[in-house]
């Protein structure tokens, strides 16, 4: 299973389509690897620097309807090669929660009041989020502050999780 | 209880339901192209599973950078045509022969009413057009459907949109889905099926059906689907024929795939097309869509025609109508790339490509190139482009560039006068 622990990113906004995840000039590379220095390069957001804000995170805490667009499975990669195996949003588009799930990695969908408190309560603040995979449940902590929420991820992306992806669960059972 | 289009095929090609809402089904088309499949095929040959579940429902095409522009895309290029030819796959579209995936697969009688059909690409939701279940995928996705010929969803859910009154001169299908979009939003269909309907639909060719279901993705649909009728039988028939005795018992085959009166919706909505202008969207979002008249004096560096939105024959017609006997303004340049080889040869024959010439644009070969800002068009950055294909996102056709998406027939216009115009 993947390490879905680590230093979390908030970006303040709804709609981050995959073309600001990683571009389309990039998809000409034919390694996941490759696409490294290229993640959110066109994201536009206020303030928000790429080749600053990324150092070391492994989490991303946005809004609602994250990986809109193309159904490129680059811009799971491009974050899995950053070492981001989690994003936690309001809603995700179908393909890319999808192609995270398919990857072995968790799009999480946590309601709108606890994303608008994780916000209040931890951006901007270099906060820690761990997951206890098995209990459910997110915590995050900024100094002495912690905060759990607990997480629904259904049976069949939770059995992704454990098999590693699509293909390796696919290439059991079919 | 009735069954809606998309209930109605996951019944009938579910493989598997694993838990709760999520089914296996199996699919009859598994469409390839060389951006998203070469990374699936070198995972498959690490693995020591190169080999394809059936390659009678593999289909492939070199689209989005042909032909190659460097060495990255001649090698994505060669991947896949090393790979079809390996596996016998068949139906491979390579120069000469190559279109934008989404045209030239309807185009060649591939897409079946009831089909199930993946692609690594969101606008698969395009073949919905056909009463077909067509899903854009990842390249995860793609690689188990090439493997086993499956794919997981969840039961599909379906949005009812009810297209009602008749579309005025200067109204296409783009306005059409455009509006749908903007009172959807960009994810008010998410995790649902679109299925569009009404005298509208009835109305409109397969061509237009395709430019609607093209940009259900657009507002978060996994497929937007168009129940099957005589037009679809029409369209089909060059492939068909040999299968049935009439186009009445084709219909009367396909039909079993059309919803039930008495289907049950998880949401529906109803738009009077009657009342629709010309509409162009503004911003970095597709649901962001005002009508054309209410633009003031916006000018635009490019006008691009073409895509797997709008490439096909009706809508170069559509823009040659608009072009006959004038010229692009002078600091505009405009591009058109017929989406297949067939409408580039038909647009020949019909005097379109030289109305085009006549008025300054450049004719490129079939390609998807410009619209995602890959090849063959990308702008500068400032740079205004009035685009008939189907993302205005942030950087989509170049960095620092402004994408606004409208009918080919607006886009046409705006490159005449120059600003961001309806045709008269």
């Amino acid at each position: 299973m993947k390490n879905f622990n680590g230093n979390a990113l908030f970006l303040d906004r709804s709609d981050i389509n995959t073309d600001e995840i990683i571009p389309a000039k990039y998809l000409t590379e034919i390694t996941k690897e490759a696409l490294a220095p290229f993640l959110l390069e066109d994201l536009k957001l206020k303030g928000f620097d790429p080749s600053k804000n990324l150092e070391g995170i492994s989490v991303i805490i946005t809004r609602e309807n994250f990986g809109c667009g193309s159904s490129r499975e680059h811009a799971p990669w491009a974050l899995e090669v950053n070492g981001i195996n989690l994003v936690i949003a309001e809603n995700f588009a179908r393909i890319f929660k999808q192609n995270m799930f398919n990857c072995g990695m968790m799009a999480v969908e946590l309601p709108s009041d606890t994303i608008d408190d994780l916000f209040a309560g931890f951006a901007g603040t270099g906060a820690v989020v761990s997951t206890d995979f098995e209990q459910g449940t997110f915590t995050f902590s900024h100094g002495e502050l912690k905060k759990t929420v607990p997480f629904i991820v259904s049976d069949f992306n939770r059995d992704l999780v454990l098999a590693g992806g699509w293909v390796e669960y696919a290439d059991k059972k079919y | 209880m009735g069954k809606t289009i998309a209930e109605k095929i996951f019944d009938a090609h579910r493989v598997d339901n694993p838990s709760g809402t999520i089914q296996v089904i199996s699919l009859d088309r598994v469409f390839c192209h060389e951006i998203t499949t070469p990374i699936a095929i070198n995972d498959l040959v690490s693995r020591g599973k190169d080999r394809v579940h059936n390659p009678e429902n593999i289909k492939a095409v070199i689209d989005h950078v042909t032909p190659a522009k460097d060495s990255k895309t001649a090698e994505q290029g060669k991947i896949l045509r090393d790979w079809a030819k390996r596996n016998n796959i068949r139906d491979f579209f390579d120069i000469g022969k190559n279109g934008v995936c989404h045209a030239i697969f309807p185009e060649k009688g591939f897409v079946r009413p009831g089909f199930t059909v993946i692609m690594g690409d969101s606008h698969t939701c395009t073949h919905g057009a056909f009463c077909a279940f067509a899903a854009g995928v990842g390249t995860t996705d793609l690689e188990v459907g090439i493997l086993k010929g499956v794919c997981a969803f969840e039961y599909p859910k379906t949005m009812k949109v009810n297209l009602t009154g008749d579309l005025v001169p200067g109204v296409y299908p783009k306005d059409v889905i455009l509006t749908v979009i903007k009172t959807v939003g960009v994810n008010g269909a998410t995790n649902m099926v679109m299925e569009f309907t009404g005298p509208v639909v009835d109305g409109m060719s397969m061509e237009g059906r395709m430019t609607l279901s093209n940009m259900a993705v657009e507002a978060g649909a996994t497929s937007g689907i168009c129940k099957a009728d005589m037009t679809t039988v029409d369209y089909l028939w060059p492939f068909i024929k040999s299968d049935f005795a009439s186009k009445e018992e084709a219909l009367a085959a396909y039909a079993q795939w059309n919803a039930d009166s008495d289907a049950v919706y998880e949401k529906e909505i109803t738009i009077d097309c009657a009342s629709l202008r010309p509409v162009s969207t503004f911003g970095y979002k597709p649901d962001q869509v005002k009508n054309i008249s209410d633009f003031e004096n916006t000018k635009i560096d490019q006008v691009y025609i073409g895509s797997c939105t709008n490439g096909r024959i009706e809508d170069l017609r559509q823009a040659a109508a608009v072009l006959k006997g004038k010229s692009l303004h002078p600091d505009v340049r405009g591009i058109v790339s017929p989406a297949t080889p067939e409408i580039f040869s038909q647009a020949l024959k019909e005097g379109l490509i030289e109305i085009f010439m006549d008025a300054g644009f450049c004719v490129t070969n079939p390609t998807c190139g410009a619209c995602l800002g890959m090849s063959n068009g990308v702008l500068a950055a400032g740079e205004v482009c009035a685009s008939t294909t189907n993302r205005n996102f942030n950087g989509r056709m170049g960095k620092g560039g402004m994408v606004h998406l409208m009918s080919p027939a607006s886009a046409a216009a705006s490159g005449i006068a120059g600003v961001i115009t309806a045709a008269q």
